[in-house]
């Protein structure tokens, strides 16, 4: 009996498994074993039946029918939009507002509070293991007003001390924006010490939650953040749907961000009166049946439980951790203490790419690259790692099963 | 092993790719920079010209077992080639790695050496490794100041 068949799951992984129908598909011949879930991650058949009875059964236009199905529709919608309030911890509905994804809760972020606030002289602080898409948002706001863009750097480990934090807030902060946890490298940052260091200098506090919604209790009160953007599709929700939480005092006096319809009460050619929050932000027919499949996705990892699913996801890292450690010349990048999901890692001569092809023939899924994070690969010195990155059906098998596919490669490349 | 990946990563591959040839600077030659940043695959191309041959070629760089092998058998493919010469293979070159159907089929048996990066169409996402060196050497004869980028 090998050491995975002994591990004893948080839940019935078998069933959670069936819930995948893509899980049962093979690869090259060979059983998918996926580890790219901080890529994105695969849909349930509760996701999947969200969507689709949207367009068999209740579809139309939102907020604008008094006929039955947009009324329906928007019914849905705005259902989502609680499921979505009530898995954050937020106050109320309103102060969600659904976005594409991450990218655009920062953008939006940038382009609307930031255009307002931040001057020529202000400074907005990151971190040094940002993805590019809590970099460069701010990166044009701050060429745009003049403003300084300033960099905490991360730790061999992967790691930001919050002294160092603490240091780089200058009484010219505007914001401090930072993952919650590294795409990259896996590192969970202390999001509510600094954000309470962020607020004791007067600043506010955006947070990537990208890779922690999906892996572990987000709750934006218990954070105390103002601002927290995350994606659908890492959530195993669909595609080109996410949200971003803003405190209602921000949304309210923050300006809108594209116009058109929906976002508005009145319009005439001297004079338009934006609607209230958050519609103020949604300018134009969002993705319904996305939101509203969002919000079976956020229900489903309600119902199977998200401290189970962080129990099992931090076991198949420290077993994952265990064995890899155990194989010659595989060097892990990123080893923070506080780290969930992510095994980042090199093999002495061995390119990530070719990494990958040879592991795609064994049926196993991974990402290499520099995951949207360069400055991260730049702090290592390396072009590239190669990643797995677990999500809640992955198994101790699939591990094992990576653990010989590294081998295989290392044998090929010796 | 598959029959495709074994395609892919067929000995003279591994063999470049592990003992690069070549794998040196050119003072005073022409050079061109080449670059990928997603996959992180760099190669710097170094041809020294006598009037139109190519009288030596070398590339300093670091990328995967695919982009070093291609780069180091570029140079050896390259070496005492006119320049016109040297632009009809990086043609042939492109055509056998991308297997373009609209291009009759020799199945690179013109290619030399160079024909066992047949197997490189079966991986639409590797085409870029192959391809790269190869892009890089053409800018060098063409003196570009941009780097080069086949992503």
């Amino acid at each position: 009996m090998s050491t995975a068949e002994r591990r004893e799951h948080a839940y019935d992984l078998a069933r959670v498994r069936s819930d995948f129908p893509i899980l049962a598909r093979s690869v090259h011949d060979k059983p998918l074993v996926y580890l790219d879930n901080a890529a994105s991650s695969q849909k349930p058949r509760a996701v999947i039946d969200a969507e689709s009875r949207v367009y068999e059964e209740c579809y139309a236009n939102v907020h604008r029918g008094v006929h039955e199905l947009s009324m329906k529709a928007t019914d849905a919608y705005e259902g989502a939009r609680a499921v979505i309030q009530r898995f954050l911890g937020a106050a109320s509905s309103e102060e969600i507002v659904y976005t594409r994804g991450t990218t655009e809760a920062v953008n939006l972020v940038a382009s609307t509070w930031g255009r307002k606030n931040v001057g020529a002289g202000d400074e907005i602080l990151i971190t040094g293991l940002e993805h590019h898409s809590n970099i460069v948002p701010w990166q044009l706001l701050c060429e745009e007003k003049g403003a300084q863009l300033r960099v905490v750097p991360i730790s061999d480990a992967g790691e930001v001390a919050l002294e160092a934090i603490e240091k780089a807030i200058t009484p010219r902060t505007r914001l401090v924006s930072v993952a919650h946890v590294s795409n990259a490298l896996g590192t969970v940052l202390p999001v509510k010490r600094i954000a309470a260091l962020a607020h004791a200098h007067g600043a506010l506090m955006f947070v990537d939650a990208a890779q922690s919604v999906p892996r572990m209790t987000v709750d934006v009160r218990d954070l105390d953040c103002d601002f927290l953007g995350f994606s659908g599709h890492k959530a195993y929700g669909p595609t080109g749907i996410g949200a971003l939480y803003a405190r209602a005092e921000h949304l309210k006096a923050m300006p809108p961000y594209q116009g058109g319809g929906d976002m508005i009460l009145s319009v005439t050619f001297e004079k338009t009166t934006y609607n209230d929050i958050p519609y103020k932000f949604e300018a134009g027919t969002p993705n319904i049946a996305g939101a509203i499949a969002l919000g079976a996705a956020l229900d489903y990892l309600t119902h199977l439980g998200l401290d189970r699913i962080a129990a099992h996801e931090d076991a198949l890292l420290a077993y994952a951790t265990e064995q890899a450690s155990k194989i010659e010349g595989l060097t892990l990048v990123g080893t923070a203490r506080e780290k969930v999901g992510v095994l980042s890692f090199t093999l002495e001569g061995i390119h990530p790419h070719d990494i990958g092809t040879v592991l795609d023939y064994e049926g196993i899924a991974i990402r290499t690259g520099h995951h949207c994070a360069q400055p991260v690969m730049d702090r290592f010195g390396i072009p590239a790692t190669a990643r797995a990155s677990f999500g809640l059906y992955n198994t101790f098998e699939e591990i094992d099963a990576l653990v010989a596919g590294i081998r295989k490669v290392q044998e090929m490349f010796a | 092993m598959s029959s495709e990946l074994r395609e892919l990563y067929q000995e003279v591959i591994l063999d470049h790719s592990k003992k690069p040839r070549n794998l040196r600077e050119i003072a005073g030659g022409r050079k061109a920079d080449g670059m990928n940043p997603l996959c992180g695959d760099r190669a710097t191309v170094y041809l020294e010209l006598d009037g139109d041959v190519v009288k030596d070629a070398s590339f300093v760089g670091k990328g995967c077992s695919i982009s070093t092998a291609s780069a180091s058998m570029m140079t050896e493919a390259v070496k005492g080639r006119t320049r016109a010469e040297a632009e009809a293979l990086f043609e042939r070159f492109h055509d056998l790695v991308t297997g373009d159907p609209s291009k009759p089929g020799t199945g690179g048996a013109d290619l030399g050496k160079l024909a066992v990066f047949s197997g490189v169409c079966e991986f639409p996402v590797r085409v870029k490794c192959a391809a790269l060196p190869w892009h890089t050497m053409k800018a060098a004869l063409e003196n570009a100041p941009e780097p080069v980028s086949t992503e």
